[in-house]
Order: C-alpha cells, then sequence, then structure tokens
C-alpha cells in the first residue's frame, strides 16, 4: 500500500468531560476524498481544528507526508501545504474578493516584511489570485469588497483562499453550509473538478454532496470512526445505519 | 487612498506649512509654538493609529513611548550631549527596544487583557519616572534644544517648526507606503480575522510585534521632538490620560486613516486651548470647568461621528486609507 498522506493516530482531545475525539485512527491516501460524516457533536470540527493545529491533542500523532505535525502551529502547517476551510464562513470582509484571495497567494510568496511596494500593484499577488478566482467563477466579482458578495460567493472565495496557498491537503469544514440547492450542486461541481489533484478531507452534512464526490467515508460518533469505507460500503452497514443515516432526518 | 483624501492630506499639510507666515502677518508669534505642538501629537496619533486603526491592537500605553523619547533627550542633555544626531537616533533606538519588549509580553494577549497590560507597562515607567530623583522625580528636569552641527537651530520657533513639519510629512508618507504594502496588507487583515490569517499561513505575532515596534519608534521621535519643544521633560508626559488623550485624538480625527490623527490632534488640542476662553466669554470662572464641554463633544462624535473628523470630509474613505 502506498503512504498515506494524512496518518492520524490514536488522536485524543476532551473538553472537561466530554470527549471530541475519542482515539482517533485514519489513514488518507494521495488524492483521495475522504469525507466524514456524523450526527451533531460528533467532534468533526473539532478533528479539522485539530488537524489544521488551531487545537493542541490531548495525545496521539498526526503526520502529513511522512512527517510528524502534531506540535507545528497552524500558519507551519500551512506552509506545509495543508488548507482548510471554516464552517462559518472567514474572510476579510473589508477587503474586495481579489485582495482576499492575493493575500492568501502572499502568504506562501516570501516573508511579508515588505514595507514600501504597494501590495495592489503587484503582479506576482494580482495574477495568481485572478487565475484562481477565475477557475473558482468568482472572476466577475473580483472587485467586490468581500462583505458585499452573496453567501455562496463567500463560501466560494473560503475555497478560492484555501487554494490560493497551493495546498496539497485541503481541510473542508461543511462548504455547502447554508447553501440552497443550486449553489450547493455548483459547489459540487466544484469540488469534483478538484478531484485527484490535491487529497480533500471533507466534512459534510449533505449527503448527496457527500455520496457524490467521497472515494472514502468515515463515520464519527462521539469521537470514534464506528467505521471507515467507500461509499457503497457506508450505505450497506447495519452499524451506520443505526448510528446515523437512520437519524439522519433528525440531525438535519 | 482616494483622490479626495489625497487632496485632504495635502491641503492639511499646506495649511500647516503656512502657519508661520500667516502668524507673522497677525503679529501672534505664540501660534507657531502651539502649532508645533500640535504637529508632534499629531505623529504620536499617526503612530498610534498604525496599530489601533489599521492593526486593531488597542494599546492603552502609547504615551509611554513619547515619554522613552522625551527622556533619552533629556538625559543625554543632563550628561552634556546635546548633538541631536546622536540623541534623535538613540531616542528611537530606545523606543523601538521598549516597544518590541513591551509587544512581545502584550501581544501574547488579546482583548481587554491586552488594553490593561499596555496600560500597566505605561503606568510601570510612569511611576519609574517619579522615582528617579536624579532626573527630577516628579517635577522633571529641564533639557537643552538639541544641536544639529550648525544645520538647524531649534532655538529658531520658525527653524523648530518646519523640522517638525517635515517630520510630520515623512512620517505620513512612510505610513502611507506602510498600510498600503505587503505588510501593511498582512496588518489590516489581522484587525478584521486573525485566525484567518494564520490558517492562510501568516505567524501573525511576529508581524504585529513589528508594527507594534514601528509604531514606538515612531512616538519616540515625537517624544523627542517633544523634549525639544518644552526644553523640559516630566513623567506627566507617560501618565495613563496622556496615552487616552493620543488615543481620543485617533478617534476624533478619524481611525484606521493617517490625516485622521492628525485633524484629530489639531482638533483636541484647539479645543483643550480655546474652550476655556470661550467658556469665560460666557460666565465668569466657567473656563476652568472646561472638561464639562469637552466631555460631552468626545462622546457626541463617537455616537454620531463614525469615521471622525476625517469623514465629513472624505466620505467612502476607509478600509485601505
Amino acid at each position: 500500500m502506498v503512504e498515506p498522506v494524512l496518518r492520524i493516530a490514536g488522536l485524543c482531545k476532551s473538553f472537561g468531560n466530554l470527549i471530541a475525539t475519542d482515539d482517533l485512527h485514519l489513514d488518507i491516501g494521495q488524492g483521495e476524498i475522504h469525507a466524514i460524516i456524523g450526527p451533531n457533536g460528533a467532534g468533526k470540527t473539532t478533528l479539522i481544528a485539530q488537524l489544521s493545529g488551531e487545537l493542541r491533542s490531548d495525545r496521539g500523532q498526526v503526520s502529513f507526508a511522512g512527517r510528524d505535525i502534531t506540535r507545528l502551529s497552524v500558519p507551519a502547517r500551512s506552509a506545509l501545504g495543508l488548507a482548510r476551510s471554516f464552517q462559518i464562513t472567514s474572510i476579510f470582509p473589508n477587503f474586495t474578493a481579489l485582495d482576499n484571495v492575493a493575500l492568501a497567494v502572499q502568504a506562501h510568496a516570501g516573508h511579508s516584511f515588505r514595507f514600501w511596494r504597494p501590495a495592489h500593484l503587484d503582479p506576482a499577488l494580482r495574477q495568481p489570485a485572478a487565475e484562481v478566482l477565475e477557475r473558482i467563477g468568482l472572476d466577475s466579482r473580483a472587485h467586490e469588497q468581500a462583505a458585499n458578495l452573496s453567501h455562496g460567493e463567500q463560501r466560494q472565495l473560503e475555497i478560492a483562499m484555501a487554494l490560493a496557498t497551493r495546498p496539497s491537503l485541503l481541510l473542508l469544514d461543511e462548504p455547502t453550509a447554508g447553501m440552497g440547492r443550486e449553489e450547493s450542486a455548483q459547489m459540487v461541481t466544484l469540488l469534483q473538478s478538484l478531484k485527484g489533484r490535491l487529497t480533500i478531507v471533507l466534512i459534510e452534512h449533505d449527503m448527496d454532496a457527500v455520496f457524490a464526490l467521497a472515494d472514502q467515508i468515515t463515520v464519527l460518533v462521539y469521537g470514534r470512526a464506528i467505521a471507515t469505507g467507500r461509499p457503497h460500503e457506508i450505505r450497506a452497514s447495519a452499524a451506520v445505519r443505526a448510528a446515523y443515516l437512520g437519524t439522519e432526518n433528525a440531525d438535519a | 487612498m482616494n483622490r479626495r483624501q489625497l487632496w485632504l492630506s495635502l491641503i492639511t499639510l499646506g495649511m500647516f506649512a503656512l502657519v508661520p507666515p500667516l502668524t507673522e502677518i497677525i503679529d501672534q508669534p505664540f501660534y507657531v509654538d502651539m502649532m508645533a505642538r500640535v504637529m508632534i501629537l499629531a505623529i504620536a496619533a499617526v503612530s498610534l493609529d498604525v496599530i489601533l486603526g489599521y492593526g486593531g491592537m488597542v494599546s492603552f500605553g502609547h504615551a509611554a513611548y513619547m515619554g522613552i523619547g522625551a527622556y533619552s533627550v533629556g538625559i543625554l542633555s543632563y550628561y552634556g550631549i546635546d548633538n541631536g544626531f546622536i540623541q534623535f537616533p538613540l531616542a528611537m533606538a530606545a523606543s523601538a527596544f521598549i516597544g518590541l519588549a513591551f509587544g512581545a509580553m502584550s501581544l501574547r494577549t488579546s482583548g481587554v487583557y491586552f488594553i490593561m497590560i499596555t496600560l500597566a507597562f505605561a503606568q510601570m515607567l510612569y511611576f519609574l519616572g517619579i522615582s528617579l530623583e536624579e532626573f527630577g522625580g516628579d517635577d522633571g528636569m529641564s533639557s537643552m534644544r538639541s544641536e544639529f552641527a550648525g544645520a538647524i537651530d531649534l532655538n529658531s520657533p520658525i527653524q523648530f517648526y518646519y523640522l517638525v513639519f517635515a517630520v510630520l510629512a515623512m512620517v505620513l508618507f512612510m505610513m502611507h507606503r506602510l498600510v498600503k504594502s505587503r505588510f501593511g496588507m498582512v496588518l489590516q487583515a489581522a484587525r478584521s480575522n486573525e485566525k484567518r490569517l494564520q490558517a492562510v499561513g501568516f505567524p501573525t505575532y511576529r508581524y504585529k510585534l513589528v508594527a507594534f515596534t514601528i509604531a514606538g519608534t515612531i512616538c519616540g521621535l515625537a517624544g523627542a521632538l517633544f523634549a525639544n519643544l518644552n526644553e523640559f521633560v516630566s513623567p506627566d508626559v507617560m501618565h495613563w490620560t496622556h496615552s487616552g488623550e493620543i488615543m481620543v485624538m485617533v478617534i476624533m480625527g478619524g481611525i484606521g486613516t493617517l490625516i485622521g490623527p492628525v485633524l484629530g490632534a489639531t482638533a483636541f488640542l484647539l479645543l483643550e486651548e480655546y474652550l476655556p476662553e470661550w467658556m469665560e466669554l460666557l460666565m465668569t470662572n466657567a473656563g476652568e470647568h472646561w472638561a464639562i464641554v469637552m466631555g460631552p463633544i468626545l462622546i457626541a462624535i463617537v455616537l454620531f461621528g463614525r469615521g471622525g473628523i476625517h469623514a465629513l470630509f472624505a466620505r467612502k474613505g476607509s478600509g485601505h486609507g
């Protein structure tokens, strides 16, 4: 078997008495879209926070491309090629869409202790940013203030910023959160176009999106992975049905 | 910066440039010193706004760096070193060093804790100043004017005025470049969403620390000028109320802009100077209670005048300054 891009070994995190991540083991292979599903409170967002470095893990290890990153900071992980999007839209509202993406490009274009030349005239930042916006379908809105973009466009901008850092691993926390049916479908198409080029860990409540995109699915319940497998295996699993799919409506 | 902001900045600086000839005409040389003082506080306010307005760091101890700059000049002068070419760089270096040290500790906190710790550090220096009997304690000490090897004579009010003017103009131009540079983009982004900034790959702490140090350095330069203006240095310059006043100048003038704090410093100091006189005209002895009027003016500006004086002249000009 090929070395996994991301290896999660014995990862734990608790908040007081609440166990959010409970001895989690998971291998995520190169180029795959690995969906993590589970009822609310299963610890999905906590896991993303642990993987991105925002939360310190109590125990366990995270390796990325063969390197132990358990103790690395958020920016250090970003520098290695790990990018994330946020469940609750997180952008720079008073920058334009293009400025938002250009800043993400800038983060990976050497240090930013450059005090004199105007950043918005720098083609080394603007051009790659414009390309990402075009790829994501936001080019017509490039000069709009991010705060004025629609919710769906802001979600796209989230992804654009993550992509602009040229990641090899993308952590997506509910990219379709709060989207209508049509916007969701667009997001799925967008993510499909990324398939194979980078590895994606996807947290998602929209099961249509999950089954359309995922190569592998892990079901998380109370911080434990109760099943991992291909979509059809997960659909067929009795344990998963009992724990999750059966209560999908109640959860949505 | 849009066109209106550029014009506003040029007109403001133009008016400052015209102060000495105008005071000549109306034969009121007093105003030259008065406006030099305004410009020195304006430099301090601009430096605060770089971290407060652009970087979102609510430093409540900014007057400390003015104190460091002023005491650097005063102490060197006490030991007979009056050479400005030594005094000014040392004043800035000392402020930079203190800014770096205080910033390194303060920036590990955020929100209210950051405000309190910056305030505490400044008060610490204030009490240090009071306890330094050698340098006058709480009475302060007199300080000779800096000498620049005959190039400029600071004992001439006009020459001193134009030195301060040149420093203000230079600081404004440099900060204008800074806030739009790559560094400036990171600084502004840190204000609106630091978590995102880290996720995208920036180690934000070191950028904020450098900004904090730059602001302290410039404020130290203002302090060195302040010592020269007064020929006197005392711990009062570092008192927390003085930090508060500099912050009020920024908010009055227009937070997150560069010319705003200059307008704010002008308005604040002119009100402080003339409000008592005007009130005296209305009622005898009313002048000493000028703060009763000043307070509501400040509250009104904060409540109703979002964007401060700057917004009156340059609407739709926020964000990228």
